[in-house]
């Protein structure tokens, strides 16, 4: 029933602790016209605009697209702003997919970002919630005790972290945009960097960046006369559930496993770890990257680690994940969702420069946000469904 | 014009102040009023009788409104921590200290709250806990009552018997 | 296009709220939209909302009002940081897909906590505007001033826009400014900001709204008329005031176009005006004419739930069609200052 959406422009800004070059509109744009550019598209070929971020407050603006729109070709056009947490970046890309599948519009023009250093992203993140305690470090004290209770359960050797920020780290050097990129990174030096939140390492833990992602969506018949290549959307699926409740599972969380199931069904894929061949996921913190191995379907429940430390997920392996370096490497954080979408369609259309992964055909894009509540997914490949 | 100006300007600091008067709720006032009388005041979801500590007002799981007020233990027992090294911005705590996952006997929803009164590295899961007060005539209508949890001494909780949901 | 149909709407009386917070101002609002929809709670299949943080003053506020949906199993679900009425237009698009037959739409806000008037201030251009702190009246004053200037609109005009929404709101539970004075005794009162009276400016209010869309059979098997949504769109302008003719509203009359308004009028018009000379200017911008019954819910004027306001508009036209008031009816949204962004939806029954 639905028209075939396609990805037929991508563009990133170099992600930084502080672009202090660029103000908040000229971020978008940096994006934005590289997304355009690689579409081979002008701004007048654009039919709407569909743009994330996450709080306001990192930025202290109120509903940014007011002031965005004359930057972004919006004027005359509809705009739509979305905030779904650390999700919106996936999510955005969902609901500017909805408007083509739909049939709404024709070239859609979707753009997330983050300019995390025009205020303080943690002091953000931890403003005092009238009538709670006050214990709330970051994301990073919130997340910790659920890595806890995952290594808990799998019985997973304390090294596991440190594998999968090496290999984000490596990976970050092969990708000009990656803001975290260290040269010569070793495993002893994650393990000796200091322990923020235990069992969280300085260097077990995401960036905070400024930085914005773009891509142009197509329907069909654009698609095809644009003479890009092509990432079409297999499937996209999102699920919410509430923060905390009696019972609830937060190391893996059903929403999450819920979101795969329905974007597998789409997609037509039945065995993820065989029929993907890369993934994007969105780990903030090392461990969670066998957490939602395990979430998603790629590994069974308490396994999640042995893919880690079999290598299966390096860019070598046969699972490889976050090729880009990850959110471990960049985090604007309401870009992150879209630049992981937005990574596993460059890899399938072949445009991923020395992180590509050879002959990658199928590939998932993957976002979550809040109390590890909100999810978003979607699955590219380089073949028209 | 003697002063010399900047090639590049990267920062312009603009203070923003906004004010604003928070309302807790009509299921957040019974647990601040419980927290000035030294009680931990709960509500129950009439549907799957889960007991919600603090109360939010809402059953997350079923959309209506938590009923009653039910007294629940300044014991408890600690599910989750984390070590936190970093100093939480605007707060008197400092690090290190210890930020814990509780529940407490006769809830079934956790609660966030600092562990002290021991050594970080004694602290695990399944331990016993019980809440550390505030001198009663320091009471406010705040959780900031319960100054932290320290061990109870009692033995541990197998961790094994956590529920993973089957109450929701 | 897939049909797809208001099934039903409800909204909390709209008021200040010192004792309830959101998610316990919410809650009812939600149950009651989806139990008179007559689709179960957990067969709809898709959930969109509007809110905003800085109404809030707290980040992830949005996050609370998932306590309120009973979203277990865990539900398909977005947000947009706009008024629910593009909230619904995503869950519009969503049902358009194929992927999902109905949606529950909501919005909600509390105006109370904070001043309004100032933190609608920062959504101004954050590097010439913001700094200044022009307030949200102030600006809609210069605004009031561009159009009686241009000779299209006089002060007693803004005073029957103003007279006439306060007699509708009497009638409404759900709107709370009940003062039904006449136009001369408005006219007499002291300016707030000139030319704007208090009477001219939407009060302050706290509250939520819902409505559940549903397409084509499944609006028919739960809903005896339907109101079906014939058209929708939106449309931005640019944000420096200096770049528009502020006594216009360009967008709203290309969003009209687009969503197919053509030249048969409306019986009645919702228009999300919170100051009496906006709805002048979109009175003209959508070309109604004095035979259009305009805001019979009171409008803006009459309850103002920042983040709501605009669904509440097409909650509110498409009752009007659902109790055989209309057979077509318009509603419109509108986002930034000076009526910036705006959106126009178009109801009709069978």
């Amino acid at each position: 029933m639905a028209e075939l959406c396609g990805v037929i422009g991508i563009g990133q800004t170099r992600y930084a602790a502080k672009r202090g070059d660029l103000s908040i509109a000229g971020l978008v744009r940096e994006a934005a016209l590289r997304a355009l550019e690689d579409a081979g598209l002008e701004w007048k070929d654009i039919d709407a605009i569909v743009i994330g971020k996450a709080p306001d407050m990192f930025e202290g603006v109120m509903m940014p697209e007011l002031y965005l729109a004359d930057a972004l070709g919006a004027v005359g056009k509809p705009i739509l702003r979305v905030h779904t947490a650390g999700s919106v970046g996936g999510a955005t890309a969902i609901v500017a997919a909805s408007l083509v599948q739909a049939k709404i519009h024709e070239r859609v023009l979707t753009v997330s970002f983050e300019k995390q250093s025009e205020s303080n992203a943690m002091w953000a993140l931890s403003l005092k919630q009238p009538f709670q305690v006050h214990v709330n470090a970051g994301a990073g004290g919130y997340f910790a005790p659920h890595i806890r209770e995952y290594i808990h359960r799998s019985k997973a050797p304390d090294n596991i972290g440190i594998l999968v920020a090496y290999k984000d780290r490596l990976n970050a050097l092969k990708n000009p945009y990656a803001h975290l990129q260290i040269p010569g990174v070793t495993p002893e030096q994650i393990e000796q960097s200091p322990m923020l939140w235990e069992p969280i390492r300085f260097l077990e833990s995401c960036p905070s960046s400024d930085g914005a992602c773009a891509m142009v969506l197509a329907d069909e018949r654009n698609a095809e006369r644009s003479g890009r290549s092509v990432a079409w959307v297999r499937g996209t699926a999102m699920r919410s559930e509430p923060t905390m409740f009696a019972g609830r599972d937060e190391v893996n969380p059903r929403a999450g496993r819920d979101c795969a199931r329905d974007l597998y069904a789409q997609a037509g894929i039945t065995d993820p770890r065989r029929d993907f061949d890369m993934a994007e996921i969105y780990v903030p913190f090392s461990w969670f990257e066998p957490m939602w191995l395990e979430n998603l379907g790629f590994a069974e429940e308490g396994t999640g680690w042995k893919m880690v430390e079999s290598g299966a997920t390096m860019l070598d392996g046969d699972m490889p994940v976050n090729c880009s370096g990850g959110v471990l490497s960049s985090n604007a954080i309401g870009a992150s969702g879209m630049v992981r979408f937005a990574e596993a369609a460059i890899q399938v259309r072949g445009d991923a420069g020395e992180h590509q992964i050879d002959g990658a055909r199928l590939a998932l894009g993957h976002a979550y946000g809040g109390g590890s509540q909100f999810f978003s997914m979607w699955a590219v490949s380089s073949e028209k469904p | 014009m003697t002063e010399k100006l900047p090639d590049k300007i990267e920062t312009i600091i603009t203070p923003i102040s906004l004010e604003y008067e928070y309302t807790p709720g009509t299921a957040s006032t019974i647990f601040l009023r419980g927290m000035k009388q030294g009680r931990i005041l709960g509500q129950r979801c009439p549907v799957s009788g889960a007991v919600y500590v603090p109360p939010r007002g809402s059953s997350p799981t079923h959309g209506v409104p938590t009923e009653g007020e039910i007294e629940v233990s300044d014991h408890g027992t600690l599910r989750s921590f984390t070590v936190v090294h970093l100093p939480i911005p605007g707060s008197e705590v400092s690090p290190p200290f210890v930020a814990a996952i509780i529940l407490l006997d006769g809830a079934d929803q956790t609660c966030l709250h600092v562990v002290s009164g021991c050594e970080p590295s004694e602290v695990r899961m399944g331990m016993r806990l019980r809440a550390v007060w505030k001198n009663r005539a320091d009471w406010d209508y705040s959780f900031e009552n319960i100054r932290y949890f320290e061990p109870s001494g009692e033995p541990d909780v197998p961790i094994e018997s956590f529920r993973r949901e089957s109450s929701a | 296009m897939r049909e797809v149909a208001v099934v039903s709407f409800a909204q909390s009386a709209a008021r200040r709220e010192p004792a309830r917070n959101e998610v316990e101002i919410l809650m009812p609002v939600v149950t009651q939209a989806v139990e008179a929809s007559g689709i179960p709670r957990h067969e709809i299949g898709f959930t969109c909302s509007g809110s905003c943080d800085y109404l809030a003053g707290q980040a992830f506020s949005f996050v609370s009002a998932v306590d309120a949906l009973g979203a277990w199993p865990p539900i398909v679900e977005s947000h947009v940081e706009m008024d629910a009425a593009w909230a619904l237009y995503e869950a519009w698009a969503k049902i358009q897909c194929g992927m999902a037959d109905s949606a529950l739409v909501f919005g909600f806000g509390k105006s109370s906590p904070g001043e309004i008037r100032d933190v609608l201030t920062l959504q101004l251009d954050p590097y010439y505007l913001a700094p200044l702190w022009p307030d949200t009246v102030s600006l809609a004053a210069i605004q009031a001033r561009v159009l009686l200037e241009s000779g299209k609109a006089s002060e007693r005009d803004l005073a029957e826009v103003a007279a006439r929404s306060r007699r509708d709101a009497a009638a409404n539970p759900g709107a709370h400014q009940r003062d039904p004075s006449g136009v001369d005794e408005l006219l007499a009162r002291d300016y707030l900001v000139s030319p704007l009276r208090v009477h001219d400016c939407a009060p302050i209010s706290d509250g939520a709204a819902a409505v559940v869309l549903a397409a084509g059979d499944l609006a028919r098997k739960v809903c005896d008329r339907p109101a079906w949504i014939r058209g929708i769109d939106h449309r931005i302008e640019p944000h420096a005031l200096g770049l528009r003719d502020l006594a216009t509203s360009p967008s709203t009359r290309l969003a009209a176009e687009k969503a197919g308004l053509g030249s048969v009028p409306p019986e009645v018009a919702e228009l999300h005006a919170p100051f009496t000379s906006q709805e002048l200017i979109l009175r003209e911008a959508l070309s109604l004419d004095a035979g259009v019954r305009v805001n019979p819910s009171g409008g803006a004027l009459g309850a103002n739930v920042v983040m709501a306001a605009g669904l509440v508009r097409i909650g509110e036209a498409a009752r009007s069609i659902r109790e055989g008031e209309a057979s077509r009816a318009l509603a419109h949204a509108t986002s930034g200052p000076c009526l910036q962004q705006n959106l126009v939806c178009l109801l009709e029954a069978d």
